[in-house]
């Protein structure tokens, strides 16, 4: 018997991928999907929805979704890789309950129980990269127990108490604006840092392009001198680490430290990462497309809020959207491979062809050589 | 071909049966339970022996019982269900609301009720997810987003109370037969039932063999998506009569009903040694796992540790159970490898 795999001929391996023109390569993507739609939304509420392009709108918007827009960017890394990170909520809480202790019985100043806690959240971070890089545990096992247990430390440390006596020089910060009168609040200064940060790492790095195979096939990965342990560990780390920063902002921003704090923030990062384009099955992504989806959330959401919809409504057209999205990626790939049939072969190589000449008499050939007389090449 | 590729064990019938038992997962965490019941019993004699002690020993697991079967069904499958809570929230208005405006409705008419609309919001999850070729994780956490959205929606700022609801129906919830509380008992039913299913019948092989290979299934022949839809359903039913125990249970229903404990179901499937990636794990175990869980939770405040702590140890239970299944599997691999070469 001749293995297929070994007969294909050289020139059948073109790329799916590159068997377009670049502007299509590059315009019919989920990410420029999402991104159409963010602007079709934006316009269309600008429009139609009362007050909507009044600057507190938009300086609301990001105010509020601060936290998600931050932790989206390492998950949107951990989520190529194929892995998932469900604890990062229960690290804003610890981080916000560290920072509260810390600046509250401890007497430290709002810098250093940041700083502790930021360190904080890459020990919690890196225990969930322990257990899922080197003791090759599922990270979804995993993280819904740090979930619990980071949760359970936060609630157990504070218990029912609140730490609200934070400097009003440092609440303030967290609320205030770029420059006066402008809708950007100061908050944004770290997320584009850090957008930066993860985009070079992500897309203009070899440790990025490392990430992408991780979630292709992590044994090739492995083969091809991709460290796949120690690139897994540093993604949880960075997770933990900006969740923590995450956590403080929300202190600040609320100006309370609580061991509840951000409960169930964790599906809405998932659920604004998946909507941005990012496949749950790794390998496929990109920052982008994820800080679109995170924005399309948000818009929708304060919009809807101006026409007096109340959050549940909200939570209901999320959930259809993510319902939508990937659905819309599986349905036009089915259609695609249908299509694909049709037009015998297609984008796809005839990859029997010669398996089919070496092994005329095999009986799984049989059908192979039926279609190639309907569809002569 | 004569060489048989595997040797005929050497010891006897009994022998291996009982080692079986002994390595068994459901053995080792079953320990752990009643080791924790008989310390907090030595503790506080009350935990056990006074006849509330005893009730709600028995009666406040039957809620996360039920959910972590129809959990355990699912993640066999190679699947998760994240919409039982909200399945439970909105069961529990609709069972609530069914009997403030049909007063005169039978309980049972109730019970098939609740139980056919879980069904129904599962079997949206098993479609989305076995047509659209999804992953599971993704389609249950939108629908989690949507029915806990349309429950609120629907219940807005009304809730149920112990006095819109039949007084038959609430005694349901405190009643024992022989001291067993009857919610127990229909919680144990699941359980038996669902056990006898997965561990007997050709459908439960089934949903072992898809969930350890869906590929092999496939071209073994096995019917994967009617297989796949099947479980969702089961875990949408079990979830809507764990939405009707609810309402027996606490006699109210508010917003909060059900949020956060898709994550206690999966915890406790996983505890009982359900393996995530699917293929293995018993529905025993799982619930062994749920007993577990809300045991600790009510054995902390007792051995002294603050109840605030107890998500805590929920955590830590989780993780260390998910790293013994790995010691036990490596140590189960290296040996079969020894045989083998051997």
């Amino acid at each position: 018997m001749s293995t297929p795999v070994l007969d294909r001929p050289a020139d059948a391996t073109t790329y799916a991928a590159h068997a377009h023109p670049l502007w299509r390569r590059a315009l019919v993507t989920p990410e420029v999907a999402v991104i159409a739609l963010l602007v079709l939304v934006y316009a269309w509420s600008n429009a139609n929805v009362a007050n909507f392009d009044n600057p507190l709108t938009l300086y609301y918007l990001f105010l509020d979704t601060a936290p998600i827009l931050l932790i989206a960017l390492p998950m949107t890394l951990v989520i190529v890789t194929g892995e998932i990170d469900l604890s990062v909520a229960s690290v804003v809480g610890l981080s916000s309950v560290v920072v509260g202790m810390l600046h509250h019985d401890a007497g430290l100043s709002i810098p250093v129980a940041a700083a502790l806690a930021v360190v904080m959240g890459m020990a919690a971070g890196a225990l969930n990269g322990f257990l899922v890089a080197y003791v090759g545990l599922p990270s979804l096992a995993v993280t819904i127990g740090t979930l619990a247990l980071y949760r359970g430390i936060a609630v157990g440390l504070l218990g029912t108490e609140a730490v609200t006596d934070f400097p009003d020089k440092w609440t303030d910060l967290a609320k205030e604006r770029i420059s006066e009168g402008s809708s950007y609040p100061m908050v944004l200064v770290p997320f584009v840092i850090l957008l930066v940060l993860f985009a070079w790492l992500l897309h203009f790095t070899s440790f990025g392009r490392g990430v992408y195979d991780i979630g292709l096939n992590s044994e090739a990965a492995h083969f091809s001198g991709v460290n796949v342990e120690l690139t897994k560990f540093w993604l949880f780390v960075l997770c933990g680490a900006v969740s923590a920063f995450a956590g403080v902002y929300y202190t600040l921003r609320y100006g309370s430290a609580r061991g509840d704090n951000a409960t169930g923030l964790e599906l809405s990062v998932i659920a604004a990462v998946l909507l941005g384009g990012v496949s749950i099955f790794g390998g496929r992504g990109a920052l982008h497309g994820v800080v679109a989806g995170v924005l399309l959330i948000g818009v929708i959401s304060s919009a809807m809020r101006l026409e007096n919809y109340t959050v549940n409504v909200i939570n209901i057209v999320i959930g259809v959207l993510l319902v939508l999205s990937v659905m819309t990626t599986s349905l036009l790939g089915r259609a695609r491979s249908l299509a694909a049939r049709a037009r015998g072969g297609g984008p796809r190589p005839p990859r029997r062809r010669n398996a089919v000449a070496a092994a005329p008499a095999s009986e799984s050939s049989t059908e192979d050589s039926g279609t190639q007389e309907r569809h002569p090449e | 071909m004569s060489d048989l590729l595997v040797e005929p064990s050497s010891t006897s019938h009994a022998q291996r049966v009982i080692g079986g038992l002994l390595r068994s997962r459901e053995i080792a965490v079953l320990s752990v339970l009643v080791a924790l019941i008989l310390v907090t019993t030595f503790k506080s004699h009350g935990f056990l022996f006074s006849s509330t002690g005893w009730r709600d020993l028995l009666l406040t697991p039957s809620l996360l019982l039920i959910l972590a079967v129809g959990q355990t069904v699912v993640i066999i499958t190679r699947n998760v269900d994240l919409s039982v809570g909200s399945i439970l929230g909105l069961t529990a208005y609709l069972t609530g609301k069914l009997f403030s405006d049909h007063p005169n409705l039978p309980i049972v008419a109730v019970f098939v009720i609740g139980m056919l609309f879980g069904a129904a919001l599962g079997l949206v999850n098993g479609v989305l997810v076995a047509w659209g070729k999804v992953p599971a994780l993704v389609i249950t956490l939108g629908t989690l987003y949507i029915y806990r959205g349309a429950f609120l929606t629907w219940a807005g700022s009304d809730r149920i109370n112990a006095s819109d609801l039949p007084k038959d129906f609430l005694k349901l919830g405190t009643q024992q037969v022989l001291t067993i509380p009857v919610l127990t008992i229909i919680a144990a039913t699941v359980l038996v039932v669902v056990g006898y299913v997965l561990y007997t019948a050709r459908s439960g092989r089934e949903l072992y063999a898809i969930g350890s290979d869906p590929d092999a299934a496939d071209l073994y022949g096995l019917p994967v998506t009617r297989r796949v839809l099947l479980a969702f359903v089961t875990s949408g039913a079990l979830a809507g009569l764990a939405g009707i125990v609810y309402v027996a249970r606490y006699g109210t229903v508010s917003s909060g009903a059900g949020s956060g404990i898709e994550l206690q179901a999966v915890g406790a499937a996983v505890i009982g040694g359900v393996a995530i990636f699917g293929g293995s794990g018993t529905v025993w175990g799982a619930a062994i796992g749920a007993f577990l869980l809300v045991t600790i939770n009510r054995a902390l405040p007792i051995l002294g540790i603050s109840d605030f702590w107890q998500q805590a140890v929920v955590g830590a239970l989780i993780l260390a159970a998910v790293v013994l299944d790995r010691v036990l599997t490596l140590r189960q691999e290296r040996q079969l490898v020894e045989a083998r070469d051997r």
